[in-house]
């Protein structure tokens, strides 16, 4: 196949232990510290912590509502493989959903069902437009066609394409990664 | 060959008010007093297939403004009819639910999105567009991006 997979070691895994900020002020010596390290203690900010397992446990609620979907589909089958970036697992309950992928064309009579699916998913939460539809009505501009679904839900990152290749939805959740990275962990509890 | 249209024709004296024939498509324009008499004499000749029933807008000056169009079929014979009703904005047409239960939903449709209203039907109320949706976007006049496309 001419499909290229984006290969692993590419993505910066960020080290979880980084232990020579600021532990000089609090009185730990360096040595002290490879002692730490050698017992298997590591030592990081709850921050860093708390954020490298949000990045790598991404949860997309199941929100397919038009061809963009198939896409969506194809990136979580073993192809592409979401897996990878562990945001495999597409909840058909918000409940346990930390990300909306709006796939495909909203319309008026299915926006407040957007609403309150995205209303009943927990913090903290992302949404992802995805494809023209979603980011701003796409070709259909049309009294039953919500022209972009950031009227309804705060959206984090737009995915153009009609639909996107699986890649483009894959480099979004890399970037939502990345913003969850360098957000305060309990900024949006 | 269209020994039920001479039937028709004498069970429903004055109900058809024009008839067409176009490449073998029969079109039978009805008098809108007379839709369910006509309707119940050719299902009882055997159209017992409601192929497709739609609303046409032939613009705001026209008379009549608007057309209700049947499809009948007579799934022994083959033989296919359609039926055009004329009507005017406001007014009402008579329900055929009880001839062709398949009618429920189509007529809905057309209620949908024309505004017509049929008269005898047990459920009328918008199919596609949610309940509160304002007007009615198959009519001409209505324009294509809906009311409030700038808010």
């Amino acid at each position: 196949m001419g499909v290229k997979r984006t290969p692993v070691k590419e993505i910066e895994i960020p080290r979880l232990v980084k232990p020579k900020e600021g532990l000089a002020e609090e009185g730990v010596t360096e040595a002290e510290l490879e002692m730490l390290e050698k017992g298997g203690v590591l030592i990081t900010s709850l921050n860093k912590a708390v954020n490298w397992a949000r990045k790598w446990s991404i949860w997309p609620v199941t929100f397919g509502l038009a061809c963009c979907a198939i896409e969506m589909m194809a990136t979580a089958a073993s192809h592409y493989d979401m897996a990878r970036f562990g945001a495999e697992v597409f909840r058909p309950s918000p409940r346990q959903a930390d990300l909306m992928i709006v796939a495909g064309t909203l319309t008026k009579k299915m926006a407040p069902v957007l609403k309150r699916v995205y209303d009943q998913m927990p913090d903290p939460k992302w949404v992802i437009a995805m494809g023209a539809c979603a980011v701003g009505g796409g070709i259909y501009k049309s009294y039953a066609v919500v022209q972009g679904v950031d009227k309804i839900v705060p959206v984090d990152f737009y995915i153009p394409g009609c639909p996107p290749r699986p890649e483009a939805l894959l480099q979004a959740v890399l970037m939502l990664q990345k913003k969850i990275e360098q957000e305060p962990f309990n900024n949006k509890i | 060959m269209a020994d039920w249209l001479d039937k028709l024709r004498k069970e429903c004296e004055g109900a058809i008010l024009e008839e067409e024939q176009f490449r073998g498509e029969r079109t039978l324009f009805i008098r809108k007093e007379a839709l369910l008499d006509v309707c119940s004499a050719l299902r009882c000749m055997g159209f017992d297939f409601l192929v497709d029933l739609c609303g046409v807008d032939t613009g705001p000056n026209s008379e009549p403004r608007f057309y209700v169009v049947y499809h009948l079929r007579n799934m022994v014979t083959k033989d296919q009819v359609r039926l055009k009703v004329g009507t005017a904005d406001g007014e009402k047409v008579d329900s055929v639910t009880g001839i062709w239960p398949g009618a429920d939903w189509l007529e809905r449709e057309v209620y949908d999105m024309f505004g017509i209203e049929f008269v005898g039907h047990p459920h009328l109320t918008r199919l596609y567009l949610p309940e509160d949706f304002p007007g009615h976007p198959l009519r001409k006049d209505y324009p294509t991006e809906g009311y409030d496309f700038e808010e």
